[in-house]
């Protein structure tokens, strides 16, 4: 049996190519209200009254404010983020009160009919002010979290480096922009409450709702509906909705939908966290890399939320995929009264790679080297040790993935030629080379114990339950076929259950490149443990395949419910931060050819090619798939996403002004498949690949705008105006 | 005001106010939610329709406007083939996103499809010829996906132009389709 490593067709795709896929906004409930949530007009200040309109009529509009809250926190890492601001208000778009109504017109008029008194304070938009303590946004002194990764000693060895260089880099704001917007509908039965929408991670929303309405695991049941989209942005902000659509229920007494509308989606949800990153290294004269110290500061919004996660992936990510006998990195995230940042795919290690990888390029022309032979010649190896002094023990395809990019894209030649200018058109080509911690970061798994269950069914069919939801990557789709191979049954014997916390275990989040590594190796094991099972009962009873399998769902002997088994191995200190961070990783070469504009600074990609060691494809189509969409992503955060700031608001929340790539700006990918195999990964050795290509993107598309132009950009973003700035200021100097 | 329209090669009526959005008429009262909304302002293409036969935006069309007027959604893809029952109710060009990884989250794909249908028309039906990588990019230039990278979906629809005509679109799912009847999928076919 053989399903693994071919690309079957997409098992939810039928219903998503005629249009019955039901995603949250194509459902509807009897007696059903629409939700609109009421914002913060001002980034920092007093909330001192609300005041409804006394000219309006108010009949048949539920109102909800802080008041109605039983318990007043979004249940994440920390609790100091509340439902609806009661007093103190940290950013722009802070919710501060609901309103539902059964006729949508009306709603919209009655939400012009609530004003705020507001007692306004100053606002701090910059972490570096924030930093400083110049305002303190947020109790006791703005500090989200803090790191420190120490191996050898970097002060000492950079003073006594042939070579040292130094430099600052920049990382901007980026909206996921997942094309379905966020959205919810929810109510209370005798049974508890419900929430069945667009959600990445169910159980998250189902810990929010415990929290706020002082509920247990039985009264709260989270489903997720066909789900378009998330990449990070519905991973936490799905609790803040679900809990918002609740309490308009509550009140009401009848199930309301929330749906956010573009602007306020854009507005009001997370973003990636911007950073800057300051970096110095010391290496020889022959280009061999010795030490580096980094200092990184993120900024992490009004609230908490994922900030400290962020923070240490992106820590863990920044000395690179190189060997360093030294390194000094520290990083802090602040406080800033704008929306809180939350995750993004790649969840902070693309803003450390943005630097890292800019700067070793900054290096290699110091040098007069080819960046990608630097870059070759220092990567990681097998038996390497990494930044928290990890021991790389297996599956580090690199060498493989810089050479086939290399040769795809005919790199040796096209950059020794140099910039190839044509009238007004320069040409050039840049590369990356990078790793992603596949899984949870250190200790990770072992704390959360995600779980799996298998179930047969009368008529020879399985069925996989678990909380890793499909929100586009095709995880129905690659379990369904671990599962199978694993049980020796076709495909279309197999289903998957729609994820629902009343039905599934709890596999732990959809994040972290986690789910066909982690989530699958435990499909896979709770499919062995059947298909023994199934054996067992031919070799005793004779029956044939499929009446045995009945036969054990007679018993109610058809199910199986595994936990991962945390590789044992594994040791991570959380209190010095060395040690074996990832289990393992996966490792991407990227290399991206660029045509610049001389007259108007435009850059067009012309090609990409994306090597990608991922262990194991399980389903080649959709690993491609993965890695040209986080690719087309990350060149979109370099070309042409922005988000525009005033005062803490956006002034781009719309799809017409916040700009992400179009199939004409996307280049033609060519996407190479590297299989060094994870001895613990599933389907013969798959790791995690979610994350992996939006590290590279960025840093490809800035190295070949530069050896097009001469025009070396250290911050993020590369639009036609900042390349503009930029010559600027180099024929300034 | 009662609009007289035929959706998907059915004659339908609805009454609504004039300037209701062909996408809420869609959506609401015709129960064809298959057409979706992701920006409300003609920037994402989720919402794109065939009127008359040429690819719109939904959700800036005024439902009045399309008294007399033929509309073709995803739902209606399917159908318009005159084989497609044989098929499990996919258009060559639906199940080749199936198979070739056109479809993600599939929220951009109804859109998608039907702007590629237009495509495919004029090339393939009209003028017998394969539609080239470009003038593919162009015909969906006006859709945003955010998934995919375009890089699937322009594969997706160059396979579906190449099989056009050529192929008996039931032999070439039950080849390539095994399961697109399989029960228990979330597909309802
Ligand atoms: S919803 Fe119509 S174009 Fe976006
Ligand atoms: S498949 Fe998700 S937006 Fe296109």
């Amino acid at each position: 049996m053989s399903n693994v490593g071919t690309s079957v067709p997409r098992t939810d795709g039928p219903s998503k190519v005629v249009g019955t896929a039901k995603y949250v906004d194509d459902l509807s409930m009897p007696g059903m209200l629409h939700g609109a949530t009421l914002r913060s007009p001002v980034a920092r200040g007093i909330l001192k009254r609300i005041v409804k309109d006394p000219a309006f009529d108010w009949t048949g509009i539920t109102f909800v404010d802080a008041t109605d809250v039983p318990v007043n926190v979004v249940a994440l890492i920390q609790d100091d983020q509340p439902v609806l601001a009661s007093h103190e208000i940290r950013h722009r778009y802070e919710p501060l009160a609901l309103i539902a109504c059964d006729d949508a017109l009306r709603l919209a008029r009655a939400a012009r009919h609530v004003t705020f008194e507001i007692e306004p304070l100053p606002a701090i938009f910059d972490p570096r002010a924030s930093f400083e303590r110049r305002e303190i946004v947020a109790p006791p002194d703005n500090v989200f979290g803090r790191y420190r990764i120490t191996k050898g000693d970097a002060e000492a060895a950079l003073a006594s480096c042939e070579v040292v260089v130094s430099g600052t880099y920049s990382v901007h704001h980026q909206e996921q922009l997942y094309i379905e917007p966020q959205g919810v509908i929810a109510w209370f039965d005798e049974r508890g409450a419900h929430v069945h929408g667009s959600i990445q991670c169910p159980y998250y929303v189902q810990k929010g709702v415990k929290k706020t309405f002082v509920l247990t695991e039985s009264d709260v049941d989270v489903v997720q509906t066909v789900t378009g989209g998330g990449f990070g942005g519905k991973e936490e902000y799905p609790t803040v909705i679900s809990l918002h659509a609740l309490l308009l229920a509550k009140k009401s007494r009848r199930p309301v939908k929330m749906i956010y509308d573009r602007q306020e989606d854009i507005e009001a949800t997370t973003k990636r966290h911007p950073a800057e990153i300051g970096i110095v290294t010391g290496c020889d004269r022959d280009g061999t890399l010795r030490a580096i110290s980094i200092h990184v500061l993120m900024d992490g919004g009004a609230y908490v939320t994922l900030t400290p996660v962020v923070l240490s992936r992106g820590i863990l990510h920044a000395a690179g995929a190189y060997r360093w006998e030294h390194v000094l990195a520290e990083a802090v995230a602040v406080a800033t009264n704008t929306p809180p940042n939350g995750a993004f795919r790649g969840f902070g290690a693309p803003q450390t790679i943005w630097a890292v990888e800019r700067h070793l390029d900054k290096v290699a022309r110091q040098l007069g080297m080819d960046p990608l032979v630097l870059k070759s010649n220092n990567v990681l190896r097998v038996g390497d040790t990494t930044a928290t002094s990890q021991t790389l023990k297996e599956s580090v395809g690199i060498g493989e993935c810089i050479e086939k990019a290399r040769t795809a894209s005919d790199w040796d030649r096209k950059r020794a030629l140099g910039p190839v200018v044509q009238g007004r058109k320069a040409r050039g080509i840049g590369a990356c080379v990078f790793m992603h911690g596949a899984g949870f970061t250190g200790s990770g798994e072992r704390r959360l114990k995600g779980r799996v269950a298998l179930d047969l069914l009368l008529g020879g069919r399985v069925r996989i339950r678990t909380a890793s939801t499909d929100i586009g990557q095709g995880t129905e789709t690659v379990f369904s076929q671990i599962a199978a191979d694993a049980l020796g049954l076709p495909m279309s014997q197999v289903e998957f259950l729609q994820p629902s916390t009343a039905r599934v275990p709890d596999s732990g989040p959809t994040v972290a490149s986690r789910t066909v590594m982690v989530v699958g190796s435990i499909v896979e094991a709770a499919a062995r443990e059947l298909k023994e099972r199934i054996d067992a009962e031919q070799a005793a009873t004779g029956l044939d395949r499929r009446r045995a399998m009945d036969a054990l769902v007679f018993r109610a002997m058809g199910t199986a419910e595994h936990v991962y088994d945390t590789p044992r191995d594994l040791e991570w200190d959380d209190a010095t931060y060395r040690g074996d961070a990832y289990p393992v990783y996966g490792w991407g070469c990227d290399i991206a050819e660029v045509e610049v504009d001389l007259d108007t600074f435009e850059t067009k990609v012309l090609g990409f090619w994306a090597a990608a060691d991922v262990g194991k494809a399980i389903h080649p189509t959709h690993c491609k798939g993965q890695i040209e969409g986080g690719t087309l992503q990350a060149i979109g955060w370099a070309l042409h996403e922005q988000i525009v700031w005033k005062d803490g608001a956006i002034l781009n929340g719309r799809m017409t002004n916040y700009i992400v790539p179009t199939s004409l700006d996307a280049p033609p990918f060519t996407t190479l498949l590297v299989e060094a195999p994870y001895s613990r990964g599933p389907g013969g050795g798959a790791k995690g690949i979610g994350e992996l290509p939006m590290d590279g993107g960025a840093p490809a598309i800035a190295a070949a705008i530069e050896h097009a132009t001469g025009i070396s950009m250290d911050n993020l973003p590369c639009l036609p105006e900042d390349l503009f700035e930029r010559a600027r200021k180099g024929r300034a100097a | 005001m009662i609009v007289r329209l035929e959706v998907n090669g059915e004659r339908r009526l609805v009454d609504l106010p004039p300037l209701t959005r062909l996408l809420d008429a869609l959506r609401g009262p015709l129960g064809l939610t298959g057409t979706k909304e992701g920006c409300g302002e003609g920037e994402c293409g989720s919402c794109t329709v065939l009127l008359d036969g040429d690819p719109v935006n939904a959700c800036l069309v005024a439902t009045a406007q399309c008294e007399g007027r033929s509309v073709t959604t995803v739902e209606g893809l399917g159908a318009l083939d005159g084989r497609a029952r044989e098929t499990g109710g996919l258009s060559l060009l639906q199940a080749a996103f199936v198979t070739e990884g056109g479809a993600q989250c599939g929220i951009c794909t109804p859109g998608m499809l039907i702007a590629a249908e237009a495509l495919l028309r004029e090339t393939v039906d009209g003028a017998n010829r394969k539609p080239t990588d470009t003038e593919i990019r162009e015909a969906v230039a006006g859709n945003i996906c955010r998934c995919t990278g375009y890089q699937r979906i322009v594969d997706s629809i160059a396979q579906a132009a190449a099989l056009r005509r050529r192929v008996s679109p039931a032999d070439w799912v039950r080849e390539n389709l095994p399961f697109a009847k399989a029960e228990g999928t979330r597909g309802l076919l």
